[in-house]
């Protein structure tokens, strides 16, 4: 298993770097113009969120897995994981808050001591769960084979990662042997009603591309997955989301060490839409680190570019008004969620 | 004199004949009959779109052909888009197989004419 940027040394751990590369003309002197500009031409010159309906929490960087594209920089040499204090912020922030739905990622979120207990804390409240489930997590060990069962007591929505119907594909994003794990994992959400018509209980699956290159029609691509997956293992799912991969974290070293930066970048560039802008996720999400702190959206999260207003940038500081009113931070990796039809936790985006 | 300038200006210009920007600039094409380009890139969205065949069915039949004709740029395009539309390795040398087969199968073909020569010819 390969390990996190961060483990190697790797120069691109560090975000700094990061910005540093999206912000210098690319190799081929090509100069990529300012997404802060582009979206000013969009009519957005103060780039604010809409209402925050959504908390995203990422619970920890561990990870069982190591996909080539993370932009979390997840995995099994990761040790950052929230702690039940900054949890009981997080639910403090919910109480009576106008927030419909926790996201809760990772890392693997299951790793997690105290993820189940959060869980049921967070259901307590009244609001939608949703768990990015990597799959491979609930055949990783035996306690973890009863998560289907939680997960349904929970009612929590189930998103999960997988690339590709192909194992091939799968396998060179995610790690030997993912996907036949992840088909398991698929099989025992099944079991249980999860991604069954009419059992009220919703397993959606999130496509990447597995390289330099943006995803097609998610209609389209769910209707093959389906016919895919349901003639090979019999497996039933809710709806399929096709996001973009940024260029941050591995997928950008994987993009600079693959000589595929500046054709990706020239690509997200020439595909902005306009009309995707105004329903970015940042608009009606927060996003929680695992340390407390908060900000516009996992990928800003990743590159540690924190709130610009002091008064509310730690989740025991929530300020709702003060959040709801902030100016969004946007770098050059924002074309990422406005290439072709969009693209957030939630797939395509554009109305 | 003269002509040695404009071949090694030409020289300069054009290291190879096939340059891998220019499929960017397919669109450049309407600066020299810019309605005969529209009614074609008009016409070519359409064909592209889902319709009996899904897009992605018409990608694949685009990538076969990009290589029936070997126009590198509809091999980089179409390898791409096969990509963007979920098609996998396997699906797409698929692809490339049954260009081979109907290349092959049409100068094999053609040995019954060579065939039917031969018996009008010999004894």
């Amino acid at each position: 298993m390969i390990k996190s940027l961060k483990a190697q040394n790797n120069t691109l751990s560090d975000t700094f770097i990061q910005l540093q590369v999206l912000n210098t003309p690319a190799g081929s002197g090509k100069v990529f113009p300012s997404f802060k500009d582009k979206i000013k031409e969009s009519g957005f010159s103060k780039f604010s969120p809409t209402k925050i309906e959504i908390l995203q929490i990422n619970v920890g960087k561990m990870c069982n897995q190591v996909c080539k594209h993370c932009h979390v920089d997840a995995g099994p040499d990761r040790k950052e994981i929230m702690t039940r204090d900054t949890m009981e912020h997080c639910l403090a922030a919910l109480e009576g808050s106008a927030i419909t739905t926790v996201d809760l990622t990772g890392g693997a979120p299951e790793m997690n001591p105290d993820f189940r207990w959060f869980v049921t804390e967070i259901t307590k409240l009244g609001k939608k769960v949703i768990v990015r489930c990597n799959l491979t997590i609930i055949v990783a060990n035996p306690k973890y084979y009863d998560l289907p069962d939680f997960f349904k007591e929970n009612h929590v929505e189930v998103a999960s990662s997988l690339p590709h119907f192909s194992a091939k594909r799968t396998d060179s994003q995610r790690g030997d042997g993912v996907f036949v794990a992840s088909i398991k994992a698929l099989q025992m959400l099944n079991a249980v009603g999860y991604g069954i018509v009419n059992s009220g209980l919703i397993l959606n699956l999130i496509y990447n591309p597995g390289g330099a290159f943006l995803p097609g029609s998610q209609s389209s691509l769910e209707k093959e997955f389906k016919t895919r997956l349901s003639r090979d293992y019999g497996i039933n799912f809710t709806n399929l989301f096709a996001i973009t991969n940024l260029p941050i974290s591995r997928f950008l070293d994987y993009l600079v060490s693959s000589g595929n930066y500046d054709a990706y970048m020239e690509k997200l560039v020439n595909a902005y839409n306009p009309a995707a802008v105004g329903n970015v996720m940042c608009r009606n999400t927060v996003s929680v680190g695992w340390d407390g702190y908060l900000f516009d959206c996992d990928f800003n999260q990743m590159l540690d570019l924190k709130l610009k207003d002091p008064t509310s940038i730690h989740i025991a500081d929530y300020n709702n008004e003060v959040l709801t009113n902030r100016e969004i931070i946007v770098n050059q990796h924002c074309y990422g969620c406005t290439a072709g039809a969009g693209s957030s936790c939630g797939g395509e985006i554009s109305p | 004199m003269y002509s040695t300038n404009r071949y090694l200006k030409f020289k300069k210009m054009n290291k190879t004949y096939y340059n891998a920007e220019d499929l960017g600039k397919f669109g450049n094409i309407g600066e020299f009959q810019p309605e005969l380009a529209k009614k074609f890139f008009d016409y070519y969205g359409e064909v592209f779109k889902d319709g009996a065949l899904t897009a992605r069915e018409k990608s694949l039949i685009a990538l076969a052909v990009a290589h029936a004709i070997q126009c590198p740029y509809c091999i980089d395009a179409y390898t791409t888009d096969s990509l963007e539309k979920g098609a996998d390795e396997q699906q797409m040398m698929e692809a490339i197989h049954v260009t081979a087969a109907i290349r092959g199968g049409a100068s094999l073909v053609h040995g019954v004419q060579m065939m039917n020569k031969v018996k009008e010819i010999t004894m």
